[in-house]
């Protein structure tokens, strides 16, 4: 292992060497191994990928190999390509090839084709509307983003220090160490622009500032990585595939507001990236880029890694900090604000991790490069994870201002099964739904607030035709019901009696004036609760009866899902042309809800009928219609 | 000079002077703000939200948890403010047992209270709370969660002021309730019975645990003959709820209310406390002169006791031997009974009235059997339960004629009776180990520091050559504090006076609730009462030759001492 390094000349020369390496390295196979991959059975190809090599004694690298060989191909473990929908992917080096949906039996041939022939294996590759995709780069669904965040995501061995050196890793640290006073360093941040990428959208730079000009000590530097969105995991896919940046990021924060402890608050659900996040601190330790005197400098820093209990409500910045402190996880009232009293009453910066991961491309490159991408009042990019009724699901990184129907319609590759675009669920829980008519809002913090959304943490679920848009909102009522954490009377008692109400709905009991009480309801919660949580706990329910009052109107007087989705409003009925008269349906019906005399028209007695089906199935004349 | 130092309160300019929050201010402005979370002793928790302002742009902030803003202008009833306010009653009410014609706190009851006031005719909810879910497991406090609103009041109470932890949260969303770790009987845990959270429960979630019935049952009882004892601070704690002010003569109308009420015996428990002095003096002038561990700790409070056992078995030692005085006391009155031919063949019931609900556990220690098995006291009842009793009974308090206590037990002290305050036992301390007996020896006493409704309080006094360094704290969060800056060698005392309740006995559980300005009227209450009283000093108290002669002998540790053993838990 690496000796510990003292200077920055010793980093520089490190990093040079690893540089160096890393070009040798040319031929290389990268295996994804995020989450999604990882179920997918990639850790079994990649075991099997370097048996075979092995076998066949072709020269295989698994670490970056300081003085390589010249044939030498990497076989490296890499972090989330983001198009979980296609794996597990495997990608090969350097002809940009990505290969899908690999499996085990596929190994020999990737060896035989890629590696010692050098040709593509086609049937792997990628296609969409009969266009064959060899390369990562070409796919549509890369093409259209702008990845600077997820940069290296997917591209580099997550677990090795030495390879995120080798692609310019910490010299953004060293310049704010070496080259920047911590006033320079926040104002860099604050010229960016860059935005709280949570969901708040609070100015990191402010936020910087302010802990900056505390005078209490010690500070703290908090990482959220309690990403708790169904369906988010952008945060999830930068601590699995890049998690150095982050932690630069957190250590240029400590330079800038005088910080020596950082904390990393990550959900215990997030197994993987707590190893490599825990590997990455151990490394970084190792070598001296954490610890106390870093490179012989008087700044010291400690990381710490907090693996949150399972709780949504930990997400809120006040929760976070007392479930680091081992207290019950539950927002309290502000002021005083995190900023000056946050965790163990210290000032304290906190924030997510795709902000942090922002943070060293704008030391490195300035905050003017920084602004060229997005919109005025939104720099960047921002990631979005793609779930629901569409194409492409995966993880995606945008321009900020990306129009929805980029997209949806150029990275998500439209709704899947040719069905109709319906809506999209953005902003998790705490959203709202933007519909057809916001096909060309631009996806920015402003724009979205307007319309009744947020950006939230990138959530985006994509919904088509067939989907009913009060279940939409109980599924997240319920969500947010079942996460509140219970301290305040609106959020606690509110959004359980919205719960309620939205369940008697979908389930064909829906009665006059509920939708006034939603809405009342929704209007109190909001304006009362105490935390994020609870002030936009609502915002499904208000957005989708503002955009889709007439399906909770049919469901509430034609006791109908128009939509066709729920299940206890379909209506079963036996066409009397079709019907033979066997009886088969009556024998099967679970609840004898249908009757009739044999050789006649059986009839469904719609009162005792609890839609389950079976007669559908049993009907071998296809009489039975539902509806 | 114009003072721009002020905000607009429904438009009408209000002064800013120091007030932590805008609800502060909001009352300043002569507004009752309606709220269930908000206790000026306890930290600001900000859960109720019923004390929403309306500020000028239409955005809405927590009166209880927003610093006021010079300029700022929040108006505190609008129709929005209206209608949250009523919905969030509604919300309350539809997850809460609404059986109020059989709740106790029925009339003290704050969700009733605001509900009535924001007159919610109709709840559009069905009620998820219909069965009650009570943990009857404490002897001093009663649990029912299906009337608990979360206000959280009970918990800081437990965590924050008194340090014992017994109750916190569980569960998220419409599942969170207040619970003990892992759901255990609240008997189970290391709970001291103070009752504090009871006594800050808006609703009836947590109560007293009753022992009304039991006493009716042995008073109707003929073969049963019942004595009673009543506390000092039961007097002061009377006044609000019976209409007398007067500590003194509320005592004598109690004795008489009791009697009437079919008690054989009362008396003062006042005059226990004079025992407990002269025992505790003596003890406390042992352990000054023969070397013995100090500090003294006191150990009138059984609250503390049960603390100490739980948190400080290694303080033990140091806690007094001494009974309580309701122990004390207890112990001489049946040993009076039984040799009295006069109730021979009935069996003694001995009742105390007390301001505290830890009492109720003192009385069933097995430290307190006495050799036949028996409790040295039968039931505990509160303040509470008495002003129950005397209301259920019909007497006009206001009119019944003050009767004097009975005799043989009949002479009390002005010491005796200060027991009930803050600094009060050690006041009655330092009366008996003063070599000093004048007057002006008693007004040093006063002014050296022990008196005052602060939390930590610390005197010094001068006994003969003896300059003695004395610590008297009232809630158990201070006696932890205190307790570690012993343990640090950060202080050194030669006395410690704890009592669980801030402010001591006149602000226990079993009281009425009580604002802190009516608290501090019963402190007054009680001085006042021992300027009444022409006996000062408890050794001086002419009964007490009498007690011992006749009922305590040379049994003395026997029934006036007892030692503590750490809890195996």
């Amino acid at each position: 292992m690496m000796d510990r390094i003292e200077t920055r000349e010793q980093l520089q020369q490190l990093r040079e060497a690893c540089m160096a390496a890393a070009r040798k390295e040319t031929r290389k196979i990268l295996v994804c191994a995020g989450t999604g991959c990882v179920s997918g059975g990639s850790l079994d190809i990649y075991a099997a990928l370097k048996a075979k090599m092995e076998e066949r004694n072709i020269p295989c690298e698994v670490e970056l190999a300081m003085d390589p060989h010249d044939d030498v191909v990497g076989l490296k473990k890499s972090g989330c390509h983001g198009f979980c929908e296609m794996g597990p992917l495997v990608r090969i080096e350097p002809q940009g090839w990505l290969f899908t949906k690999v499996r085990l039996s596929d190994v020999d041939e990737i060896i035989d084709s890629a590696i010692v022939r050098g040709e593509p294996v086609e049937r792997l590759a990628y296609h969409q509307n009969g266009v064959i995709y060899e390369k990562q780069e070409e796919i549509p669904f890369y093409q259209k983003q702008t990845r600077k965040v997820l940069e290296h995501c997917g591209h580099i061995d997550a677990d090795s220090l030495l390879e995120y050196l080798s692609i310019g890793g910490y010299q953004s640290f060293e310049k704010a160490l070496f080259d920047m006073q911590p006033a320079e360093i926040v104002k860099e941040i604050a010229d960016s622009g860059l935005r709280g990428r949570g969901g708040g959208g609070f100015p990191a730079g402010t936020k910087w500032s302010q802990v900056a000009r505390q005078k209490a000590t010690p500070k703290y530097i908090v990482c959220n990585g309690d990403e708790g969105d169904p369906g988010a995991f952008m945060d999830r896919s930068i601590m699995e595939g890049d998690p150095h940046r982050m932690i630069e990021g957190m250590m240029i924060a400590g330079v800038a507001c005088g910080a020596s402890e950082g904390y990393i608050y990550v959900r215990a659900e997030y197994p993987m990236a707590v190893a490599r996040l825990r590997n990455a601190i151990e490394r970084a330790e190792k070598l001296g880029l954490l610890g106390d005197n870093i490179l012989g400098t008087d700044f010291s820093f400690h990381m710490h890694i907090n693996r949150g209990a399972g709780a949504f409500v930990c997400g809120e910045g006040s929760a976070l900090t007392a479930s680091i402190e081992g207290k019950r996880g539950m927002p309290r009232v502000k002021p005083p604000r995190t900023v000056e009293h946050g965790l163990f009453d210290r000032p304290t910066v906190l924030n997510n991790v795709e902000t942090f991961a922002n943070v060293a491309s704008i030391v490195k490159d300035g905050a003017a490069a920084f602004c060229k991408v997005g919109t005025p009042t939104s720099s960047g990019t921002k990631a979005f994870a793609l779930t629901g009724n569409i194409q492409n699901t995966g993880l995606i990184e945008v321009p900020m201002g990306t129009t929805l129907r980029e997209v949806v319609f150029g990275v998500g590759g439209g709704i899947r099964g040719g069905k109709k675009f319906k809506a999209v669920q953005i902003g998790g829980p705490s959203g709202g739904c933007l519909t057809s008519e916001h096909l060309d809002l631009p996806l920015d913090f402003d724009s979205l607030k307007k319309a009744g959304a947020i950006i939230g943490s990138g959530g985006l679920v994509v919904m088509d035709e067939d989907t009913c848009m009060v279940e939409v909102a109980r599924f997240f009522m319920n969500f947010t019901q079942n996460e509140s954490c219970g301290k305040c009377v609106p959020c606690r008692e509110g959004t359980k009696r919205m719960l309620e109400i939205l369940e008697r709905i979908v389930a064909g009991k829906g009665q006059e004036g509920d939708i006034e009480l939603l809405e009342e309801l929704a209007d109190t919660i909001t304006n009362t609760a105490l935390c994020g949580l609870g002030k936009t706990a609502a915002n499904p329910v208000v957005s989708t009866i503002k955009y889709f009052r007439s399906e909770y109107e049919a469901h509430i007087r034609d006791k109908r899902c128009p939509a066709g989705a729920c299940a206890r409003l379909k209506r079963f009925s036996i066409d009397p042309e079709k019907c033979k008269g066997c009886s088969k349906c009556a024998r099967n019906c679970p609840v004898n809800a249908i009757s009739g005399e044999i050789r006649k028209p059986f009839v469904i007695d719609a009162a005792k009928c609890i839609k389950c089906g079976a007669c559908i199935t049993n009907c071998a004349f296809g009489a039975v219609r539902e509806e | 000079m114009l003072n721009d130092n002020y905000m607009l309160i429904d438009k009408i300019p209000v002064p800013i002077e120091g007030e932590k929050n805008i609800l502060e201010l909001v009352r300043k402005a002569g507004i009752d703000m309606p709220t269930f979370c908000y206790y000026s002793e306890l930290s600001v928790y900000g859960a109720c939200r019923m004390c929403m302002v309306e500020d000028e742009r239409g955005n809405m902030h927590a009166a209880c948890s927003t610093p006021p803003k010079a300029g700022m202008s929040v108006v505190t009833n609008s129709a929005r403010l209206r209608k949250y306010r009523k919905n969030i009653l509604e919300l309350l009410l539809a997850n809460h047992c609404r059986d109020c014609t059989t709740c106790e706190k029925s009339e003290s009851c704050r969700l009733k209270e605001l509900a009535r006031r924001f007159y919610i005719e109709d709840v559009r909810f069905p009620n998820g709370k219909t069965q009650p879910q009570k943990d009857e497991s404490s002897v001093s406090i009663s649990i029912d969660h299906s009337k608990c609103i979360l206000c959280g009041d009970c918990v800081r109470m437990c965590n924050e002021v008194q340090n014992v932890g017994a109750i916190g949260f569980s569960g998220r969303g419409s599942k969170m309730e207040v619970s003990t770790a892992f759901k255990v009987p609240i008997n189970e845990t290391n709970c001291v019975g103070c009752g504090q959270c009871s006594a800050v429960c808006p609703t009836g979630a947590i109560i007293i645990q009753k022992n009304v019935d039991r006493t009716w049952a042995a008073i109707y009882d003929p073969d049963v003959y019942v004595v009673a004892q009543v506390a000092p601070a039961v007097r002061a704690g009377v006044a609000k709820a019976l209409g007398e002010e007067n500590g003194f003569v509320a005592a004598g109308k109690i004795f008489a209310a009791m009697r009437r009420m079919g008690f054989n015996q009362v008396y003062d428990t006042t005059t226990g406390a004079d025992m407990t002095v002269v025992e505790e003096g003596n003890e406390f002038i042992e352990r000054l002169t023969k070397g013995g561990k100090l500090p003294l700790f006191t150990s009138c409070c059984p609250a503390w006791i049960r603390y100490a056992e739980n948190k400080h078995p290694e303080l033990l030692e140091n806690i007094s031997t001494c009974r309580s005085p309701m122990q004390m006391f207890g112990s001489a009155i049946k040993e009076y009974f039984a040799d009295d031919g006069s109730v021979k063949g009935k069996k003694i019931f001995s009742v105390a009235v007390m301001p505290c609900t830890a009492k109720k556990y003192e009385a069933v220690r097995e430290e307190f059997k006495r050799p036949d098995g028996s409790d040295t006291i039968d039931a505990v009842i509160t303040t509470q339960e008495l002003i129950q009793m005397i209301r259920e009974a019909g007497i006009h308090f206001d009119e019944i004629a003050p009767e004097a206590p009975s005799m043989a037990f009949g002479g009390t002290s002005g010491a005796g009776v200060i027991f009930g305050v803050t600094g009060g036992v050690t006041e009655a301390v330092l009366r008996y180990a003063d070599t000093d007996k004048t007057y002006s020896g008693l007004r040093q006493i006063a002014l050296s520091g022990v008196r005052g409704m602060e939390g930590v309080k610390e005197a010094s006094y001068q006994v003969g050559d003896a300059q003695l360094k004395i610590a008297i704290v009232s809630g158990l969060g201070n006696a932890e504090k205190l307790i570690r800056k012993i343990q640090s060698g950060e202080a050194e005392y030669h006395l410690v006076e704890v009592m669980a309740c801030p402010n001591g006995c006149i602000a226990g559980a079993g009281q009425p609730f009580a604002h802190r300005e009516e608290k501090e009227q019963r402190a007054e209450n009680l001085y006042k009462t021992d300027n009444l009283t022409q006996i000062k000093r408890s050794e001086a108290n002419p009964i007490l030759g009498e007690i011992y002669a006749r009922c305590i002998g040379d049994r003395a540790h026997e029934l006036l001492h007892v030692h503590y053993h750490p809890k195996n838990n």
